[in-house]
């Protein structure tokens, strides 16, 4: 028997805001184990939560850019569970009127195919701390996450691939990343997703049992651990079996789910209004101001590339692979730089540098103001492309001015035939046999010269303008 | 020397006038306090040595002629938290914890120049009506020592009433500052929800919890209220309505002012003498010149069952965090983690605590849910609904604080149904999130009886300007318990 497969995920978002939802400890990541907390994180008696309205901000652009409705009076309720790392033992979120519901997203595969996914609801809560267990018989928790601001953006079971699960994810993290609200990065935690998987006979209408899928640090692990679990479900169905509701955990060495546990019945975690924070009215002029303020969409942005700066479909996709490359190319293209030339170096010289360094755009000297005026140093010939490389590494390593640092190191092109003369003719000098054998009938010979040429210049001849005085010498002979 | 007889007033002036220094004034109420706390235990911790460098320092500085609280004595209910100075809401589970941070009110009062002497008893966590909650000890009536002193603001009341303590500072969630107040013969009042900012109170139950003063006399309990409210960028409940002076309207003419007596206050249940007290007190006020009438309030009768689902259900959450995890109680000899949780709560949470968080537990669980919770939430509207239909028309509402005066020590402790009943008459000013008082009003067996008047949200000056008005004219609150001129 053939099963179709149902999915739907549960995606937690970080939100980057300075300060915690509920305390104004700040949310940088990666302090020593409880510093970015005050008493609050701590839920020391007698403390309250004050609501950061930067995360309400957050959360109507994130329904916005879900094709959401917003729930225009909305509350947040207690979600009561005893852990080590929920100092409150019970966590600020919405259960009932949730910031977004209703929403869709358009989702394209690699063959083409396109769907929309619908989204249930959009909510916002405050993260957990970290418990982590020493080898020492002690376990520690450490609540500088406690409080982090999160969105969870729920989809509706509408996914009947892995692959589509894949895409889907693929067009939230960008939906998202170009609303500048997350810096969405599953690798680091600031995206996590949950899978709920089952099968049903084709044409059933009713759901199969489902399990939940945890512990996937990346796309790709998403994609794997689905595909597993559509192929362990299966075969228990084939040989007559049934699914026990459970959840399990990805282990991302052997490629396998991993019972964690089964699922007695829902768990009761007693829901309620949140007594301490207050009801919050969001007025259809907040829900404008976030609208205008929300950038491009990476959509948009690529129609843009190809209809108006006529870059290919490939270049568009590229430089919006990230919010921050395209940021950055927006920007550059503002100083009158021909756009397939930005383009051409983001995609070329600056990927490979991040890439080997394993940084980011922001956490290097390069600038929009300064990359293209090293372009505009190229074009005009004042360095040639393989003294650019030169320029590149340095802005890149130090920031800075192009031009500056190209006159400061001396590093103008050699264009006037008055400096280069004296220099070639110095060349012939040390190279006669070279010169000979070109006169000779060797037309290799005059390679040699080129080269010796620009090591004599340091590199700094302009390659036309010195090749042309070059044969001009050799054959004016 | 006692001075405990004078009022803030008249304090004041010897302060200014030098004729008293704060540090002799301080000492003065450290040897008042020392005479009487033997027989109330009031106080869960006196801090003498903090209150005596507080007091030389406002010597120091010089007394402000402007700040009428400045150099006088306060004590505090210990679910207020107080930076450095052990708090425990007399609870075992939080014994031995000393609070990194102070609460909106404690920043408040030293901001006024109160000086803070002591932390007081009270039921634990503030559930009870009798003060015998408190896992340490059960305070006294100030009245009768074989008497209890009402709760959950026991030493609120009781210390002030025995003349320790000329002002101090209780929290009310279902009648805990008016209960004990009525019960000994002094002035307490439940400021309007969000009126005073609850950061820093222990949360029993967060949409009913509200701080508030406890003094001998009305215009000193306005004076007090002056001092600790107003908004607070750390409580977003609370509010941000202009405070005035809450002394201004005291002396004024009450002529003409309709007060609303609902026939509801006077049924079942209430003693016979605390009736006839407080029905001659209403002619009293009739014979100043306000119009009292006979109003309705159809669904107080569910208060005291909506406010024991929906209090107990914030509370069951509230006091999730008392884990033994971070700080306070620890048991020993666990197993594991949820041995830990388990055991830790059960020997660090007294018996009342334990039944309002399974009663809590038990409303918001699911199946319940629908049944308790939100039906009492829905009950609740029709309440506050009753309220505002009779505000529409009168400018309060007057009755007994209490259905009796105070009873025997121990006499209920088997009976947490009967205790309960005691706050009758208080739960539903709470579910309405409006201001109450509790003044003096007469006397049945010896004991005293309280008045209670509601006003309207955010109304607290006409209350005084009523109860200052009924004070002016009678003689029950000149009247103190023997131990207070000992």
């Amino acid at each position: 028997m053939n099963f179709e497969t149902v999915i739907g995920l549960e995606v937690h978002v970080e939100l980057s805001t300075n300060s915690k939802i509920f305390s104004p400890a700040s949310t940088k990541f990666g302090g020593d184990p409880n510093t970015n907390t005050n008493v609050i994180d701590w839920s020391l008696p007698g403390v309250l939560p004050v609501m950061n309205k930067g995360v309400i901000d957050s959360g109507i652009k994130a329904a916005l850019a879900l094709n959401m409705d917003i729930h225009k009076s909305m509350h947040f309720d207690r979600k009561n569970y005893f852990y080590p790392d929920n100092p409150k033992a019970y966590q600020i979120s919405q259960f009932d009127e949730p910031i977004g519901y209703n929403g869709s997203i358009e989702i394209e595969l690699e063959d083409g195919h396109k769907a929309t996914i619908r989204i249930e609801r959009a909510h916002l809560e405050e993260d957990a701390g970290k418990n982590t267990h020493g080898t020492d018989g002690y376990s520690y928790v450490d609540l500088n996450r406690q409080g982090v601001p999160l969105i969870e953006i729920v989809s509706e079971a509408d996914m009947r691939t892995p692959e589509e699960a894949y895409a889907y994810l693929t067009a939230l993290k960008e939906a998202i990343l170009y609303t500048g609200i997350s810096d969405v990065k599953m690798e680091e935690g600031s995206m996590r997703c949950d899978a709920n998987v089952s099968l049903r006979p084709y044409g059933q209408e009713a759901f199969g049992v489902k399990t939940e899928v945890k512990n996937m640090n990346s796309f790709s692990n998403v994609k794997k651990a689905l595909d597993f679990e559509v192929d362990r479900q299966a075969k228990i169905l084939r040989a007559g079996g049934e699914i026990r509701q459970e959840t399990r955990r990805f282990n991302d060495k052997t490629g396998e789910t991993i019972l964690m546990r089964v699922k007695e019945g829902a768990s009761d975690y007693r829901y309620f209004p949140e007594p301490d924070v207050p009801r919050f009215e969001i007025s259809e002029e907040w829900v404008e101001q976030m609208r205008e303020s929300l950038p491009m969409t990476a959509k948009a942005r690529r129609a843009h590339y190809i209809n108006d700066l006529a870059l290919s479909d490939y270049d568009a996709r590229q430089l919006t692979a990230t919010k921050e490359v395209s940021d950055f190319f927006d920007q550059a293209i503002k100083f009158d730089t021909d756009p397939k030339l930005v383009s051409n170096w983001l995609q070329g010289e600056v990927a490979q540098y991040l890439n080997s360094e394993k940084k980011e755009l922001h956490e290097i000297g390069l600038t929009p103001e300064n990359l293209t005026e090293m372009i505009r140093l190229i074009s005009d010939g004042t360095i040639s492309s393989k003294i650019a490389k030169k320029v590149f590494i340095e802005l890149a390593k130090n920031g800075g001015s192009a031009e500056e640092f190209v006159k400061k190191a001396g590093l103008v092109q050699i264009s006037d035939p008055a400096v280069l003369l004296p220099i070639i003719h110095d060349v012939f000098a040390k190279n006669e046999q070279s010169v000979a054998d070109y006169r000779g009938g060797k037309q290799n010979a005059a390679k040699a010269l080129v080269g010796q040429l620009m090591k004599a210049t340091k590199g700094q001849a302009n390659p036309t303008v010195a090749q042309k005085l070059l044969y001009q010498e050799l054959d004016n002979f | 020397m006692s001075y405990n007889n004078k009022s803030i007033k008249e304090l004041h002036e010897l302060l200014v006038n030098k004729e008293i220094s704060a540090l002799e004034l301080t000492k003065a109420t450290l040897s008042d306090i020392s005479a009487r706390e033997p027989q109330i235990d009031a106080f869960l911790k006196i801090t003498e040595e903090k209150a005596l460098q507080d007091a030389a320092a406002i010597d120091a500085r010089g007394i402000n002629p402007d700040v009428v609280t400045d150099g006088i004595s306060i004590a505090v209910k210990d679910n207020i938290v107080t930076e450095g100075i052990e708090t425990t809401a007399a609870s075992k589970i939080l014994g031995g914890w000393i609070p990194p941070y102070n609460a909106t009110v404690a920043n408040k009062l030293s901001e006024s120049g109160l000086i803070t002497i002591g932390k007081l008893n009270m039921d634990e966590f503030a559930m009870g009506g009798s003060g015998e909650n408190s896992s340490v000890k059960p305070t006294k009536n100030a009245w009768d020592q074989t008497k209890v002193p009402g709760g959950s603001s026991s030493g609120s009341a009781a210390s002030v009433a025995s003349g320790q303590v000329r002002l101090s500072l209780g929290s009310d969630t279902g009648g805990s500052i008016r209960q004990p107040a009525a019960f000994n013969g002094i002035v307490g009042l439940k400021p309007t929800y969000g009126r005073v900012s609850r950061f820093g109170l222990i949360a029993f139950a967060s949409s009913l919890d509200q701080i508030g003063p406890l003094a001998p006399t009305v215009e000193e309990n306005a004076q007090l209220l002056n001092v600790i409210s107003g908004f607070d960028k750390n409580d977003s409940t609370s509010s941000n309505v202009a405070v005035p002076d809450f002394t201004s309207k005291i002396g004024q003419d009450i002529k003409g002012m309709k007060i609303a007596l609902p026939k509801e206050y006077f049924g079942e249940g209430i003693d016979e003498k605390v009736k006839e007290q407080i029905l001659a007190a209403a002619k009293h006020l009739e014979k100043l010149g306000a119009i009292v009438e006979e109003v309705s309030l159809p669904h107080s009768k569910y208060g005291v069952a909506v406010y024991y689902i929906i209090a107990s259900s914030e509370a069951s959450s509230n006091l999730q965090r008392f884990d033994g995890i971070r700080y306070g109680y620890r048991a020993q000899d666990i197993k594991n983690l949820e041995d830990l949780y388990v055991k830790s709560r059960s020997e660090g949470f007294g018996p009342e605590v334990q039944r309002r968080i399974m009663l809590g537990t038990f409303s918001l669980s699911a199946g319940s849910y629908d049944k308790h919770f939100k039906k009492a939430g829905q009950v609740r509207t029709l309440i506050i609904n009753d309220f505002a239909k009779v505000f529409e028309k009168y400018d309060l509402i007057l009755g007994p604080t209490t259905p009796t005066p105070a009873w025997d020590l121990g006499a209920r402790v088997d009976d947490p149904l009967s205790m309960y009943l005691a706050d009758l008459l208080t739960i539903p000013v709470n579910l309405a999130g409006l201001p109450g008082i509790s003044i003096p009003a007469g006397f049945a067996d010896g004991l005293p009886v309280g008045m209670q008047l509601i006003g309207k949200r955010y109304d607290e000056e006409t209350i005084y300007k009523v109860a200052a008005a009924f004070e002016a004219t009678t003689d029950f609150h000149k009247k103190q318990p023997i131990i207070f001129g000992k």
